[in-house]
């Protein structure tokens, strides 16, 4: 088997026997299936209610992204203003680590209770949990610039800005895009996390909505539309990380 | 090619330093790492700094740049006092530090975009600068090397591609920090007949920080071993090798000789700061 066929197939392979072992063992131990219902009554439940599904995917996938959009502004900025400035770095780096020190989960009651119940907590919890990684990545690409190369450009009368520019910038994009796929998975899990609490629309609404009729396999089908949602962002941002920055992936 | 080293030219020198020093603060305290350094280096001459590492070689490369500024005493370059980093200085390290993102064309023409912006005079007509990086990648044997990127070159021809980097603008003042230094030794001694014919072609002052005394004997017209805490100028030898040097010229009597009593003067420099 190639390398390749191995790293699709195995995986593949293994899921599917975990549902196979999961069917099986429901069916056969006779468990409740509000307890733990058998994966073809869950897809049954998706099916039926693939609209609803679609809606709340949308939602939350909207709200994600949203509050992701806003966390890379904000971490760009401040990760230049840190990398680049050591009395900024000083001020400031401390403070960031401590406020990313706090489970964002707690902030939430804060949220709704100044912006009420929907979407903008969602968004905000998800902006609050993805700007971190950003910041740091940028502001270490920027920090770690080697000294020789920095002497080589000021010995041609370049500025501060010209090396920020042609060299800071350029050097900092590999892990500028490696923190984007960090955090729009943590984006996600702020949005989630919100709209579980305290929302009217969005897949953890729905799950919550769900585990409160003890509709156990609806709450199973948002877990899996939940999975598929987070593999395909961190997915489709690996593949922009790889084609922007070819040049950092040394064969 | 013409391998004729033209002779340092007569009158005003390029770089001189005047009781130069230099101390810096740390919580521990004032560290003087550089103290009553005067010199004088002929224009078109090469100089190479030897001694026990932590004597202020780098330091001292780095105040001829403007990179750092003097504490004590003054240097001037080309008639004017240093006050800030130069602008017409080529650099080379140990460590290549070219941009990965870039190709070996684009890496060496990264001086003329910083020179253009600038609107510094010394910058070319745009059209000219892929003809004069092609013809300098050619004089250190990258013909064809153009599109390439970095991480595909062996550690020669990284430096090669450094050394173009630091000599595409035309520099007056070459400034290298052990630059072969991480090179293999057959890779090294190319390197010292590279440098020889480069100078051999266009004029530039040379500033040389080594620990291969090898590598002092062949390039360098003056020698001058910096010791001790500060670092002060212990000693200074003209190398009186004819030019075009050869590496036999090198090890023969009159550089072993040199390169003994070299050794002989930096030794116990050594014992004393262990």
């Amino acid at each position: 088997m190639g390398s390749r066929a191995r790293r699709v197939v195995l995986p593949v392979a293994v899921f599917v026997a975990i549902v196979l072992v999961w069917e099986a063992a429901v069916t056969l131990l006779r468990v409740h299936p509000i307890v733990l219902p058998p994966p073809s009554g869950v897809a049954v439940t998706m099916v039926r209610t693939a609209g609803p599904i679609a809606y709340h995917a949308w939602h939350t996938l909207v709200t994600t992204l949203l509050g992701f959009a806003a966390a890379v502004g904000l971490g760009l900025l401040l990760g230049f203003a840190i990398g680049s400035s050591a009395t900024v770095n000083a001020a400031l780096y401390p403070l960031l680590v401590g406020f990313n020190s706090i489970p964002k989960a707690a902030v939430v009651p804060l949220l709704v209770m100044w912006f009420g119940i929907g979407t903008v907590p969602a968004v905000l919890t998800a902006f609050l949990l993805a700007f971190f990684p950003v910041a740091v990545n940028v502001a270490v690409g920027l920090a770690t610039l080697e000294t020789e190369l920095r002497d080589v450009l000021r010995s041609l009368g370049a500025s501060r800005w010209q090396i920020f520019r042609k060299v800071g910038v350029p050097r900092t994009m590999p892990l500028f895009f490696a923190s984007l796929k960090v955090a729009v998975s943590s984006a996600f899990v702020g949005s989630v996390i919100s709209e579980t609490v305290a929302a009217n629309a969005g897949i953890g609404y729905l799950m919550a909505v769900a585990a409160s009729d003890f509709n156990t396999r609806l709450a199973f089908g948002g877990l899996a539309v939940l999975a598929a949602m987070g593999v395909l962002l961190y997915g489709v941002f690996a593949v922009i990380e790889r084609r922007m920055t070819a040049w950092a992936y040394a064969e | 090619m013409d391998d004729r080293y033209p002779p340092p030219a007569a009158g005003r020198p390029a770089i001189v330093l005047r009781d130069v020093g230099f101390a810096y603060t740390t919580a521990r305290g004032v560290t003087e790492a550089l103290a009553r350094v005067s010199l004088e280096v002929p224009r078109g001459s090469t100089v190479a700094f030897v001694g026990p590492s932590g004597c202020g070689k780098s330091t001292l490369l780095k105040l001829i740049a403007g990179l750092l500024a003097t504490t004590a005493g003054t240097i001037v370059v080309d008639d004017q006092p240093v006050g800030g980093p130069l602008k017409n200085v080529g650099m080379a390290f140990q460590n290549p530090v070219l941009l990965p993102w870039r190709s070996v064309l684009d890496n060496v023409l990264l001086p003329l975009e910083i020179l253009r912006e600038n609107g510094d005079p010394r910058a070319p007509a745009v059209g000219l600068w892929r003809e004069r990086a092609v013809a300098l990648l050619a004089t250190v044997g990258l013909t064809g090397a153009e599109p390439r990127q970095p991480r595909e070159l062996s550690g020669g021809m990284r430096q090669r591609v450094s050394l173009c980097r630091a000599l595409i603008h035309e520099p007056a003042l070459l400034l290298l920090d052990e630059p072969f230094a991480a090179l293999d030794a057959f890779t090294r001694e190319e390197m010292w007949e590279l440098y020889q014919r480069l100078r051999a072609q266009r004029e530039f002052t040379g500033v040389l920080v080594t620990h291969d005394l090898r590598e002092a004997v062949f390039l360098a017209d003056s020698i001058y071993v910096l010791a001790g805490h500060p670092g002060r100028l212990a000693h200074a030898h003209e190398v009186g090798l004819a030019r075009p040097r050869t590496l036999a010229q090198v090890y023969g009597v009159e550089g072993t000789e040199l390169m003994r009593r070299l050794r002989e003067q930096i030794r116990p420099a050594r014992e004393t700061a262990a």
